[in-house]
């Protein structure tokens, strides 16, 4: 994956996949301890116990159609290629959490890349799932939860476009102030 | 961007919550792009991003856009299936950006299925 925001939505995917309806992701750029922590916590079925340790695997895969399963061990592989770590948690029925580690200014770190695009995809695909968002970096800090703008809309779904226009606005201001962080 | 106020917000829930108690369940066209790992490599998320634009731009209140998960036609991805009611959906293949806003403006807002992009119709 060319950006770190695109292994994002693919983590991300694999929790929808395995039926989660909320999704934690909390992103961490800690410019004085050079280093970026990425978590992703669902609520979807888990992993059994006797699986999880091949879920990073690229030659384990559930699916029935074909015999790998690319996801997971990209993820690994880049943070592992970073100087960094990754760990996968999950428990059968209650959900599955995948956090990764790179280092800031390791050559082969890729860039974090479009996150709106990413954040604004799962939403308005997905108007159904809620998503709770904390982006830090340095000392600015985003947070969105979509529980709350459920609350604000009166249920009403997040793909009309009035709510769309609404929520990307939201999202755009705050990832906008995150940037100058970052600069 | 403006700061939204609490009449703006009330104002937005009102008006949805009308439009939405008339068309609930009967979305006229079904857009769905199709994720899964090789799809996002590929470039589906830049596919996404071109559909929201769209979207954002036209006054249609009866499309719906979703995702869903791998289509196991990882050579052609991305994928983006066009299902208007009462036709057959129509399956894209190696989209981009481009060509998802070309299937929106013709296939989806005219009828006008994009054949050089179809990889099957159903």
């Amino acid at each position: 994956m060319k950006e770190l925001s695109l292994h994002i939505l693919d983590i991300i995917d694999n929790s929808l996949r395995a039926g989660a309806n909320l999704i934690h992701l909390n992103i961490e750029e800690d410019f004085g301890l050079n280093r970026i922590r990425i978590s992703i916590k669902d609520n979807g079925r888990g992993i059994p116990a006797n699986l999880l340790s091949r879920a990073a695997n690229p030659f384990f895969t559930t699916r029935a159609t074909r015999r790998v399963g690319l996801g997971l061990s990209l993820f690994m592989k880049a943070a592992e290629r970073c100087g960094g770590f990754f760990n996968i948690d999950s428990a059968e029925d209650k959900g599955t959490k995948v956090e990764a580690e790179f280092r800031m200014d390791h050559i082969d770190l890729a860039p974090m890349g479009d996150i709106r695009g990413t954040i604004k995809g799962l939403i308005m695909g997905n108007p159904d799932i809620d998503l709770v968002y904390s982006h830090q970096s340095g000392n600015r800090r985003f947070d969105l939860d979509t529980r709350a703008v459920r609350a604000e809309f009166g249920n009403a779904p997040f793909n009309h476009p009035l709510a769309m226009r609404y929520l990307f606005g939201v999202i755009d201001e705050g990832l906008d102030g995150l940037k100058k962080a970052g600069s | 961007m403006a700061k939204v106020t609490i009449e703006d917000l009330k104002r937005i829930k009102e008006q949805i919550t009308r439009e939405t108690a008339l068309r609930e369940g009967d979305a006229a066209v079904r857009i769905t792009v199709h994720m899964g790992t090789s799809g996002i490599a590929a470039g589906a998320r830049e596919v996404m991003g071109a559909l929201l634009e769209e979207m954002n731009e036209t006054d249609r209140r009866d499309i719906r856009i979703i995702t869903s998960g791998c289509t196991d036609l990882c050579r052609n991805e991305p994928n983006v299936t066009v299902e208007i009611k009462g036709q057959a959906p129509v399956v894209y293949q190696f989209m981009d950006a481009d060509k998802m806003r070309k299937v929106f403006k013709q296939h989806v807002l005219k009828g006008e299925i994009q054949k050089e992009y179809v990889l099957a119709e159903n």
